[in-house]
């Protein structure tokens, strides 16, 4: 009987500052036992368990893509005492890794549809999981217009500024990216303002073949919704991704739930239909 | 399957036998109650009992478990940082004097660690090495304790004093013998291993113990509604407004959690004893304020009408409407005998089952 609960260990390959204020930092994993990594494929959407011996475990949205191979990669922020203790650890330290764990992103619906995501602040970590997927070669033509809207309160709190420069560039995705305030920075030439104030503006029309992916602070949820609503996005088309306080990420320990749903197995991802459905627990 | 009916006297030396086979377990008196321990030799299960005040579900599902473990020491390049499973002993035990209400808990907990897509592998060993061998709840001359309780309501929470579900044999208590039934091959093996000098017409007990049985089930007048629950709008539920009411006097103590055989919500928590460590299981409650904090600081129930609701109806609408398995209740009335303010779950499960929103 395969073990659950039990972690791969894995060596950090990398690690990156993603933001000024090095609050976040972008951990890429190395699987010690190579038959471990076959064993973790996984989907756009998905999360995982990072497990270090001694002081717990954390459920983390996975930041790389299932197109990238050989490593998987982790947007972590600094936050309570397994955060830090990670945040403190180097390049060769061994820890554990369990999942992959919850449900992804319904691709099978998704393709041949037009995709919006709009995230905001370090939610985007499974969202660049999702945009490296579809934007790799072998998955472009699957999907139609892709738009993405991504908020930051400050220019050095966007995430993964590399790429998005190399997303910007192309012109088979259209990026919308904005802060809420660029600090008086003179070279910001994006947008300023909340995410659903931008959503409102470029957010493409809803219809039956467009789809938006939304993940975000519960803030940002609660006013981009009626934005969404007033563009007429079914709620069948308006995917979320939900956070819960999660331990065991299977299901079983039972502090996850919102009604008969746990977030970390039957979700997290869940339609705005679903989410209606059930109390507002999250 | 095996009906046999032995005498009271010949029961200490069939006990003895099955420790040869066994790790065998029993209710047994400490200071003023009934807990469930390992007997020791020459040591019989005290069946002169109500109900134990905790069921046995620590015994596969204890209050603390080690599960993985560690080694932190720097010097040992291999193996630091590493976390491994503890080997566990899984070898054969019995449970005797399990009521039929714990055992059926015990099936209603099953799906929750054990389905389709993960099985947790403490819980499934643990419970599958046990040899449940029941007491009915049947009244006798020599002993009132095998009286219901006035908080017991098995028979209207889809069960009942000799209910034969998650059971491998049960042994109803006569006023001249113990009638012992085999209900499993399990059983039958506990049976054979008892070695007991049984006097046996299968017929005859058979009709002995539905007699007991329909008695039994008389003495039980405490009742639930449960046949509108599965049809009630899950949110029309949550937002009714008698949760305030009924949540007043809750401490949010923990009590009914920890005493209730259906009750599964769990931690997992490191502890480090110097250059090693152990990944731990053990026992939560969704009564806590910090179960459900996030490490934003949110907590989606912060209040404790919303931790008070969430018990409730995780029983009763939530587990209805998933598993279609009856409420996740057994009726054995602990978390009323034992609730320090008197809270009755027949109480909410009846305003709940009769619940109409307001036009």
């Amino acid at each position: 009987m395969k073990n659950p609960l039990l972690p791969y260990p894995v060596r950090i390959d990398d690690i990156k500052v993603e933001t000024e204020d090095k609050s976040l930092k972008t951990f890429k994993f190395v699987f010690l036992n190579p038959e471990d990594e076959e064993k973790f494929s996984y989907r756009a959407g998905q999360f995982g368990e990072l497990s270090i011996a001694g002081k717990g475990e954390i459920p983390i949205g996975i930041a790389s893509s299932p197109t990238e191979k050989g490593f998987v990669k982790f947007t972590v922020f600094k936050a309570g005492l397994v955060t830090s203790h990670l945040h403190a650890m180097n390049v060769g330290d061994v820890m554990g890794i369990r999942g992959p764990l919850g449900n992804w992103y319904p691709w099978d619906i998704l393709e041949g549809k037009n995709i919006v995501i709009i995230g905001g602040g370090f939610a985007f970590t499974t969202l660049r999981s999702s945009i490296v997927y579809m934007l790799h070669p072998d998955n472009r033509s699957k999907f139609k217009d892709i738009n993405v809207i991504y908020g930051a309160r400050t220019p050095g709190m966007l995430l993964y500024s590399d790429e998005l420069k190399a997303w910007e560039a192309r012109d088979d995705i259209n990026m919308h990216i904005t802060v809420d305030s660029a600090n008086n920075d003179p070279n910001w030439k994006y947008n300023v303002g909340f995410v659903p104030t931008i959503t409102e503006k470029k957010a493409p029309p809803a219809d039956k073949d467009t789809y938006a992916i939304v993940c975000g602070p519960p803030i940002m949820i609660k006013f981009t919704q009626p934005v969404l609503d007033k563009l007429g996005y079914a709620h069948d088309h308006i995917i979320m991704s939900l956070e819960n306080r999660m331990k065991c990420g299977i299901g079983m320990c039972g502090r996850c739930n919102i009604g008969k749903e746990f977030v970390c197995k039957d979700g997290p991802v869940f339609t705005l239909d679903q989410l209606n459905k059930m109390p507002r627990e999250y | 399957m095996k009906v046999v009916k032995i005498d009271k006297e010949n029961w200490a030396e069939g006990i003895e036998k099955i420790k040869e086979s066994y790790k065998v377990f029993g209710p047994s008196k400490s200071k003023e109650f009934h807990l469930f321990k390992e007997l020791e030799k020459g040591e019989a299960p005290d069946l002169n009992f109500l109900n134990t005040r905790l069921s046995p579900k620590s015994m596969f599902f204890p209050q603390s478990e080690g599960i993985l473990c560690y080694c932190l020491d720097p010097n040992k390049k291999d193996e630091c940082n590493i976390v491994k499973e503890i080997q566990k002993d899984y070898s054969p035990k019995a449970i005797i004097g399990i009521r039929p209400c714990d055992a059926k808990a015990f099936t209603l907990v099953r799906p929750n660690f054990d389905n389709e897509e993960y099985q947790d592998p403490y819980w499934i060993k643990a419970y599958d090495s046990i040899t449940f061998i029941g007491l009915a709840c049947s009244n006798t001359d020599d002993s009132k304790k095998g009286m219901p309780c006035s908080s017991c309501f098995c028979t209207s929470a889809g069960c009942g004093p000799f209910n034969e579900e998650g059971l491998d044999a049960l042994i109803v208590n006569t006023d001249d013998g113990y009638i012992i039934k085999a209900l499993t091959n399990k059983g039958e093996e506990f049976l054979n291993k008892a070695e007991l000098s049984a006097n046996s017409n299968a017929d005859e007990l058979t009709a002995n113990i539905n007699t007991l049985k329909k008695q039994a089930e008389e003495k039980i007048n405490s009742f639930v509604e449960t046949d509108k629950l599965k049809d009630k709008i899950l949110l029309d539920l949550h937002s009714a407004n008698f949760w305030d009411d009924e949540c007043f006097a809750c401490i949010n103590c923990g009590t009914c959690t920890y005493v209730c055989p259906t009750c599964w919500c769990f931690d997992i928590q490191d502890e480090n004893y110097g250059d090693s460590g152990v990944r731990f299981k053990q026992w939560d409650s969704c009564m806590y304020p910090l179960f459900t904090l996030h490490g934003s600081g949110h907590n989606p129930r912060s209040t404790k009408v919303q931790r008070f609701r969430q018990r409730f109806m995780h029983k009763l609408k939530y587990y209805v409407d998933k598993y279609d398995n009856g409420i996740q209740c057994v009726g054995c009335g602990r978390c009323i005998r034992l609730c320090p303010v008197n809270i009755d779950i027949r109480k909410i499960c009846n305003i709940m089952n009769s619940y109409e929103p307001a036009a």
